[in-house]
C-alpha cells in the first residue's frame, strides 16, 4: 500500500494563518447567523407560547421583546434572518448549477449577501 | 493501522456514514425556507407589540397560522441539522455526540411548542 503513514500527516494551519478573505468570511456568517437566529426563535416561541397562555402572560414576553434591548435583538435577529437566506440562495445557486464558483463571482456574490441583507432589513424594519 | 485496506479505514467516517441524506435535507428545508421566511417575517413582524386581543384574532385566521406552524417546524428541523455540521467541526467523541442529542431534543421541543401554541390560538 502506497500511503501507510495517511492516519499521521501534517495538519495545514486553516484559520489562524490566513487573512480573513470576502469568501470565507461570508460564509463563516453565514454559519454565525444560522447558529445564532436560535436566539430569535427561542423569543418568538415563548411570545407565541404567552399569547396562547393568557393575557397577563403575554404582556409580559410582548413588553420583553419589544424593550429596548429585545427590539435590539429582534432587529439583529432579522438581518440575521436576511442575511442568512442570502447566504443559502448563495450556496443553493452554487450547489443546484455548479456555477458562480470562481473567485471572482463568489466575492461579489458575498459583497451583494452584505448589501442586501442590510437593505432588506432596512425595507423591513420601515414597512413593519 | 498500517494493516488496514483503504476501503475499510474509509468506513464509518464522513459520508460514508449516512451517504448525501443530510446533504438532500438542507437543499429541501432551504428552498422551504426561503418561499416560508420572507412570507413569514411580513406576516408575524406587524404583530409584535399589538394587544392581546388582535394577535389571538390574527393567528385564529388559517392564512398566518399556517405560515407560523410551517414556519417554526421547518426552521426547528433545519435548524438541528445545521447546528450539527457545526457540532461536527468543532467537538469530537461523547461531547459531540451530547451535543447532537441535546441540539435535536431543544429543535423538537421548540417545534412542538410553537406548534401547540399556534393550534391553541387558532382553534
Amino acid at each position: 500500500m502506497a500511503d501507510v503513514n495517511r492516519g499521521n500527516r501534517p495538519l495545514s494551519p486553516h484559520l489562524t494563518i490566513y487573512r480573513p478573505q470576502m469568501t470565507s468570511m461570508s460564509s463563516i456568517f453565514v454559519r454565525v447567523t444560522g447558529n445564532g437566529l436560535i436566539v430569535g426563535a427561542v423569543l418568538v416561541v415563548w411570545w407565541l407560547l404567552a399569547a396562547a397562555t393568557s393575557a397577563e402572560a403575554y404582556a409580559v414576553a410582548d413588553a420583553v421583546i419589544t424593550s429596548v434591548i429585545g427590539k435590539i435583538v429582534m432587529i439583529l435577529s432579522l438581518w440575521a434572518l436576511w442575511y442568512h437566506l442570502l447566504g443559502g440562495l448563495r450556496h443553493l445557486y452554487w450547489d443546484t448549477t455548479g456555477r458562480g464558483l470562481d473567485v471572482a463571482v463568489a466575492e461579489r456574490l458575498g459583497i451583494y449577501m452584505i448589501i442586501g441583507s442590510l437593505g432588506l432589513t432596512v425595507v423591513t424594519v420601515l414597512l413593519i | 493501522m498500517r494493516y488496514l485496506t483503504d476501503r475499510k479505514r474509509a468506513t464509518g467516517l464522513g459520508s460514508a456514514k449516512g451517504g448525501t441524506t443530510h446533504f438532500w435535507n438542507m437543499t429541501v428545508s432551504s428552498f422551504a425556507l426561503l418561499v416560508l421566511v420572507p412570507v413569514f417575517i411580513f406576516t408575524f413582524g406587524p404583530m409584535l407589540g399589538a394587544d392581546h386581543a388582535a394577535v389571538v384574532d390574527y393567528f385564529g385566521r388559517p392564512f398566518p397560522a399556517l405560515v407560523m406552524a410551517l414556519t417554526i417546524v421547518v426552521a426547528m428541523l433545519h435548524f438541528s441539522k445545521g447546528v450539527q455540521v457545526m457540532i461536527e467541526d468543532y467537538s469530537g467523541g461523547a461531547t459531540r455526540k451530547l451535543l447532537i442529542i441535546l441540539m435535536i431534543c431543544v429543535s423538537y421541543g421548540l417545534a412542538a411548542a410553537g406548534l401547540f401554541a399556534v393550534v391553541r390560538l387558532a382553534l
